[in-house]
């Protein structure tokens, strides 16, 4: 498990710094001259030039990209072009509230995603089992900015149920998280669909194998059979496909916290990007990315933590 | 004292070709203590059996008529609640493939604990109780081997493990579905004498499912021999070995490589092949494969007693 661990951290290390490699290749190829950029039209040609070599961008692209690289690593993100502070902080600040929003997404889709999959497999056939698989194809097919708009006019505005924006007061964590209902609705939804399907179809898989009529001529009763016995294989796959969904998870949040006004990385990158702060965006993007690769990480070691037979491959 | 009596069982399975008669008027009997073995080629319904005894058939399969006397008690008038309290307490079964009938993520403890879920003792007590078991199958250090996964065994080990499960509650009869098929010819023996000596220390019944006849020779008291879902001979392993009066099972007989003597290119086969069991023939199942086919053949054949508890389904039986 040790060295699994170990050889998929060094994965993880070469897949961040090929995507610095890439979002370094971005920034450079993007046309106009940053410093450009950041000092307006009134700016003279000599604070240009200034500017220019302050930034490094006097130097040779691999240097450049050295110095970018090597800095990252360091924690060193270069600073906010606006405010002037160290873009590592300003991400981190963020970050929470970002990472607030994936769990309670993940948390929606998992708890609604694995009964109902596990449920539409046991019934399979049933009314019940098409209602299942007619929903879960509606909530893949709409788009998280909206039903994140439909939260927000339903449970919000018309039955005023639950806070329309911000993220909840400080401090308070029983406010953070009635703020966190809607919008982690909108990341997680489409994802109950995603997860009911999967798990359906891998205990339909797992229910037709020979250990399940082993166990069942053992006359142990159906409800261990389908819980202790089917679903803990059925739901592998599904804890792999769900790292790999923080991605897409990642990309709705933006979508969520600008919708409902929370902060977030998603809203940070989204202001930068208007106000053309590229190390901001630089920044958010490969702190998203890193966050992205770590997770997928964890979901890896889950299932290796789940099944003995991944666990002792390693 | 008769453990399991079936009379005159019909299972069918509907299909989109047709409603399939897989069993058709089956019957037999394991007494007490004794070893039953079944014989018959792939598909002959062997396996339909046992899913029929087990109350396990798929949901398009149904028993049309006929009994299962288990202890008293007509298995296919049981409700599903008391079919599976008899599974795994009064009858149990071992599988084929060892690797496939363990549930992979689960703990080989675990796993036999499970099994005494009914039994009301307590943890330590049910974990006890495993490792006793393991150790009577000879698996070396049991008590390190309950917190181990089936993966972790070889072949062999985790078909002891199997056992190990299917007798721990002390079953009245032990279903064995081609146990040793699936391991290697040294394993296969030290399995069968396992099975031989677990037998005679829970005192129960076995039916023993194969198609290995020097197995069947070996191991088993009583022989049934099935043909395309029917009960073509049974009787003790001395008759039915020494005169067979079916000419399926002496064609069957004539087949084992085992028997042959001398060198030969190409081993013995029974021309022709199983019939299509949505199409029945009217009459004799082996009549269009057999070589002493006569015209009575067309009819059903009778169960013929030729000796005390031989019995063949042959109308030249009869005649002998």
């Amino acid at each position: 498990m040790l060295r699994y661990s170990v050889k998929r951290l060094g994965l993880a290390l070469v897949i961040v710094s090929v995507a610095m490699l890439l979002l370094f290749c971005m920034i450079y190829l993007i046309p106009g001259d940053p410093a450009a950029v950041a000092l307006g039209p009134r700016a003279t040609e000599a604070m240009r030039e200034g500017l220019r070599i302050k930034m490094g961008l006097d130097k040779p692209v691999w240097v450049q990209f050295w110095n970018f690289f090597s800095a990252a690593w360091q924690g060193d993100l270069g600073r906010d072009v606006l405010s002037d502070r160290p873009v590592a902080t300003v991400v981190m600040e963020q970050l929470p509230y970002t990472l607030a929003l994936i769990f309670g997404g993940i948390s929606w889709s998992v708890t609604l995603g694995i009964p109902l999959g596990c449920w539409a497999a046991v019934e399979r056939g049933t009314v019940a089992d098409r209602i299942v698989g007619v929903l879960s194809v509606a909530v893949i097919a709409v788009p998280s900015f909206v039903v994140a708009i439909y939260a927000l006019l339903i449970f919000a505005v018309a039955l005023r149920w639950l806070p329309a924006i911000g993220a909840g007061e400080p401090g308070d964590i029983g406010d953070q998280l009635v703020h966190l209902i809607l919008p982690s609705l909108a990341v997680g939804l489409g994802w109950v669909g995603y997860i009911a399907r999967m798990v359906r179809a891998s205990m339909l898989e797992v229910l037709e194998s020979q250990h399940i009529r082993t166990a069942r001529a053992f006359g142990l009763p159906e409800r261990m059979i389908t819980y202790r016995y089917a679903l803990t294989i059925a739901i592998l796959p599904t804890v792999t496909l769900l790292g790999v969904g923080i991605g897409q998870m990642l990309s709705s949040a933006v979508f969520a916290e600008i919708v409902f006004a929370r902060p977030g990385v998603g809203k940070l990158v989204y202001d930068a990007i208007l106000t053309r702060n590229y190390p901001l965006v630089t920044g958010a993007v490969l702190v998203t990315t890193i966050l992205f690769v770590l997770l997928n990480l964890v979901a890896d070691l889950i299932v290796g933590a789940l099944d003995p037979r991944v666990r002792s491959r390693l | 004292m008769t453990v399991l009596a079936i009379k005159g069982l019909n299972v069918t399975f509907s299909t989109e070709g047709g409603q399939l008669h897989a069993l058709k008027n089956v019957s037999f009997e394991v007494p007490e203590r004794r070893i039953v073995g079944v014989v018959g080629e792939s598909g002959c319904g062997k396996s339909t059996l046992i899913n029929a005894i087990l109350g396990l058939l798929a949901d398009n399969g149904s028993v049309d008529a006929g009994s299962i006397t288990f202890e008293g008690e007509d298995l296919t008038r049981l409700g599903a609640a008391r079919m599976q309290e008899l599974r795994g307490q009064r009858i149990s079964t071992v599988f084929q493939d060892p690797m496939g009938a363990l549930n992979p993520v689960l703990s080989v403890g675990r796993q036999m604990r499970n099994i005494q879920y009914r039994s009301g003792r307590s943890r330590n007590e049910k974990d006890a109780r495993s490792e006793a078991m393991l150790r009577q199958v000879r698996i070396p250090d049991a008590q390190s081997a309950l917190a181990q996964y089936p993966h972790e065994f070889s072949g062999g080990m985790q078909q002891r493990v199997a056992i190990a499960m299917a007798l721990m509650m002390r079953p009245a009869l032990l279903i064995a579905d081609e146990p040793t098929t699936a391991l290697d010819a040294t394993l296969e023996v030290a399995t069968i004498e396992l099975l031989q000596e677990l037998q005679q220390d829970i005192a129960c019944s076995v039916l023993f499912i194969s198609h290995h006849l020097g197995v069947i020779a070996e191991l088993c008291d009583d022989v049934v021999v099935m043909y395309a879902g029917e009960v073509v001979e049974r009787g003790t392993t001395r008759q039915v070995f020494h005169a067979p009066c079916h000419p399926y099972t002496r064609r069957l007989l004539e087949c084992d490589p085992a028997r042959q003597s001398g060198r030969t290119r190409h081993l013995p086969t029974i021309p022709g092949e199983v019939p299509d069991l949505r199409h029945r023939p009217p009459g004799c199942v082996f009549a269009t494969r057999c070589d002493q086919r006569v015209d009575a053949c067309d009819k059903t054949p009778p169960d013929v007693a030729v000796a005390a508890g031989h019995v063949a389904r042959c109308v030249l039986a009869a005649a002998r």
